[in-house]
């Protein structure tokens, strides 16, 4: 187990730049996701780290040591890759202790190893089978056992669930977690779906447009988004943004599009009149008499809650509701946002505008 | 969909009739599919084959019909020491030429396989032997190897590395190798796509996780990229393997069998008794003699075509 250190790692493919100047610290024991949408260069940032890109400028380092120029197979990592990458004609048990043999280890240490790493991961009866004959998910964790067998410092997954069926994600994806509170090592984690980052990390890190956007614990993320980028990408259904101004006249309110009024708590100084836009989150809408106007126009009730899109001030926005009200498409409600928990960012910037 | 095939037995019907069953039988309606394919393979390839077999089993000559002679022909060739030694010649032949195919065809497809600067340039460029009619690269050869005018002897000479002209198809050793280079050169092609079509089909993650793994660039081959291709080698030198055996054109223009039939093969042997010398029954035999051995090479890339037990289950996609 190691910390990991990247400090303004820069790449480029010819005179295109993906990465401008990423700096991520990482530390050891820690679950770290990268997330973002596709070409926001989590994923060659991933393979940077375990060797497979050049770092055009910057620095990695692995423990204390700066691997720029190390090796791959001498950078003591290991990595899940999308596809899984297994050896299609080795068994399980020869796809796992691969690494052993080409590091010339004994045939007991190997099948020690495999059958350790087996057991942890209850491949024990699939051992000589081939990758052929193996499920989505019994393949995914012959690749987390191919990392497993060789204890390294560092696991690199790379969306090693985007191949798997819905109700199988949630399964492994508590799997990787459980997977990691035991073995406790250093983990670096791609992934494009929030929800998997939410659910499995110590530490989010969101990338776009290969600059990183926000660091910090999921809850920090979903709590106090640094910039609108993050407050759309974090949270599903995604936060709702109406574009208004600020007023502050003794009270501070929001006037949103058409001139809907809005809550807020407190407006920053000297934002009287400011273009901003209004970020509220779907569960945190409430019916109240004093809220917003609104009509409704869809109603999705999945059980444990409801999901409904209404119009305010012209604009669609989602609510989510966990009990059960009675609503009709056509339906006049008011929907008031709770004002300690609204977000305010520059429309200009994006930047997050109150504390 | 099987409701139109299977139509249900109506109760008023007691038993469909024998031609209403045949109209429906899809067994019945695949044969005539077949028939087409069926009666190409009959008239082009069995009858000329069971031809061959029958004459060999007479005396016949051209423009008359011959005796049945039962083995005559083969006890004949039994003593015979040139057909001894174009089976030699074939096996040879066959062997040496095949496994320089395989070694710079598997070595060219590897690199092709490479990045590097015009790739595709280069890629169309090895099918240039390929392409070229064999009669004219086997003239070409013949003058490049002539004993006056070759250009080889020509450029030695120039540099001072030999002071007379190799005599390369008029000495025996000499000839072999001649014919040998020019079947390797124009069969390199065939088999350096096939296995670069090969090689592109296996995942570059595999070489990844491999190097991940701590695998070295030899380890990826002998661990991942050898194993992975060896169902396509078995395929293509199969072919390439029972191609040469029934080479004819290259050395019927290059050598026609000579000198001192160094260089005759049993196919080459086949036509200058069958054709020029007219004794059918004969060079029918010698081409019959031809069919154990195709039968072996076939037997051996039946096993090694096999399916490997990882390639069995359901697809990894």
């Amino acid at each position: 187990m190691s910390s990991v250190q990247i400090r303004d790692v820069r790449k480029s493919f010819g005179n295109f730049e993906v990465l401008h100047g990423v700096t991520i610290p990482i530390e050891d024991g820690q679950f770290v996701v990268l997330v973002g949408p596709s070409g926001c260069g989590k994923s060659t940032l991933l393979r940077m780290l375990a060797g497979l890109e050049n770092i055009t400028s910057g620095t990695i380092s692995i423990g204390d040591r700066v691997v720029n120029n190390v090796q791959p197979k001498e950078r003591d990592i290991a990595m899940v890759f999308q596809n899984y990458a297994l050896y299609p004609h080795m068994t399980v048990a020869e796809n796992m202790g691969f690494s052993l043999k080409l590091r010339n280890a004994g045939s007991d240490e190997i099948n020690k190893r495999v059958k350790r790493a087996a057991e942890i991961l209850a491949l024990s009866p699939l051992l000589d089978r081939y990758p052929r004959q193996l499920s989505g998910g019994q393949r995914q964790r012959v690749a987390m056992g191919r990392a497993i067998v060789r204890d390294p410092q560092v696991f690199l997954f790379d969306e090693p669930l985007s191949n798997l069926d819905a109700k199988l994600r949630v399964a492994m994806r508590t799997e990787i977690k459980e997977l990691h509170q035991r073995l406790k090592t250093t983990t670096v984690y791609v992934t494009h779906d929030q929800i998997e980052a939410m659910t499995m990390a110590d530490k989010i890190v969101v990338m776009h447009d290969g600059i990183v956007e926000q660091m910090g614990t999921p809850l920090e993320l979903y709590d106090k988004p640094d910039n609108q980028f993050v407050a759309g990408f974090i949270g599903s259904p995604a936060m709702n943004f109406l574009k208004g101004h600020v007023r502050v006249n003794g009270v501070a309110t929001f006037e949103g599009p058409n001139g809907v009024k809005l809550p807020l708590k407190t407006a920053p100084a000297g934002s009287d009149g400011r273009p901003a836009v209004y970020g509220v989150r779907p569960e945190h809408f409430t019916i109240a008499d004093d809220g917003a106007e609104a009509e409704i126009i869809v109603v999705e009730p999945t059980g444990s809650e409801t999901q409904v899109f209404a119009k305010v001030g012209g604009e669609q926005v989602v609510a989510v509701f966990r009990e059960r009200h009675q609503f009709n498409p056509g339906d006049k409600v008011r929907l008031k946002p709770d004002p300690s928990l609204v977000h305010l960012f520059d429309d200009a910037t994006g930047k997050r505008m109150n504390a | 969909m099987a409701d139109v095939a299977i139509p249900r037995a109506k109760p008023q019907m007691s038993e469909a009739s024998a031609w209403t069953q045949l109209k429906y039988n899809r067994n019945w309606l695949g044969f005539w599919f077949m028939v087409p394919a069926m009666a190409f393979l009959i008239f082009f390839l069995a009858y000329p084959l069971g031809l061959g077999i029958w004459l060999s089993f007479t005396d016949t000559r051209i423009g008359r019909v011959g005796q049945f002679i039962a083995t005559e022909n083969y006890e004949w060739l039994w003593d015979d020491s040139i057909f001894w030694l174009s089976v030699f010649n074939t096996l040879l032949y066959t062997f040496v030429a095949s496994a320089f195919k395989f070694a710079i065809g598997l070595y060219l497809a590897l690199l092709l396989n490479e990045h590097m600067p015009f790739k595709a340039m280069l890629r169309a460029m090895v099918l240039i032997p390929f392409i070229v009619p064999t009669v004219l690269s086997a003239l070409a050869f013949w003058w490049i190897f002539d004993s006056q005018f070759s250009i080889i002897s020509w450029s030695l000479k120039q540099l001072g590395l030999i002071s007379q002209n190799i005599n390369f198809l008029g000495d025996t050793t000499w000839a072999r190798i001649c014919v040998i280079f020019a079947n390797v050169w124009r069969g390199v092609p065939f088999v350096a796509i096939t296995l670069l079509a090969g090689l592109q089909t296996v995942s570059p993650s595999l070489y990844e996780a491999a190097t991940l793994d701590g695998a070295t660039r030899w380890q990826n081959f002998r661990y991942i990229t050898y194993p992975l291709l060896t169902p396509i080698i078995a395929v293509v030198m199969t072919f390439s393997v029972l191609f040469t055996f029934t080479d004819f054109q290259l050395i019927w223009a290059m050598t026609r069998g000579g000198p001192v039939n160094a260089t005759h093969l049993m196919a080459t042997l086949s036509y200058q008794r069958a054709i020029i010398a007219g004794q059918l029954g004969e060079g029918a035999a010698i081409s019959s003699a031809m069919i154990p051995f195709l039968l072996a090479a076939i037997m051996v890339s039946w096993f090694g075509l096999q399916r490997r037990k990882w390639q069995q289950g359901e697809s990894n996609d």
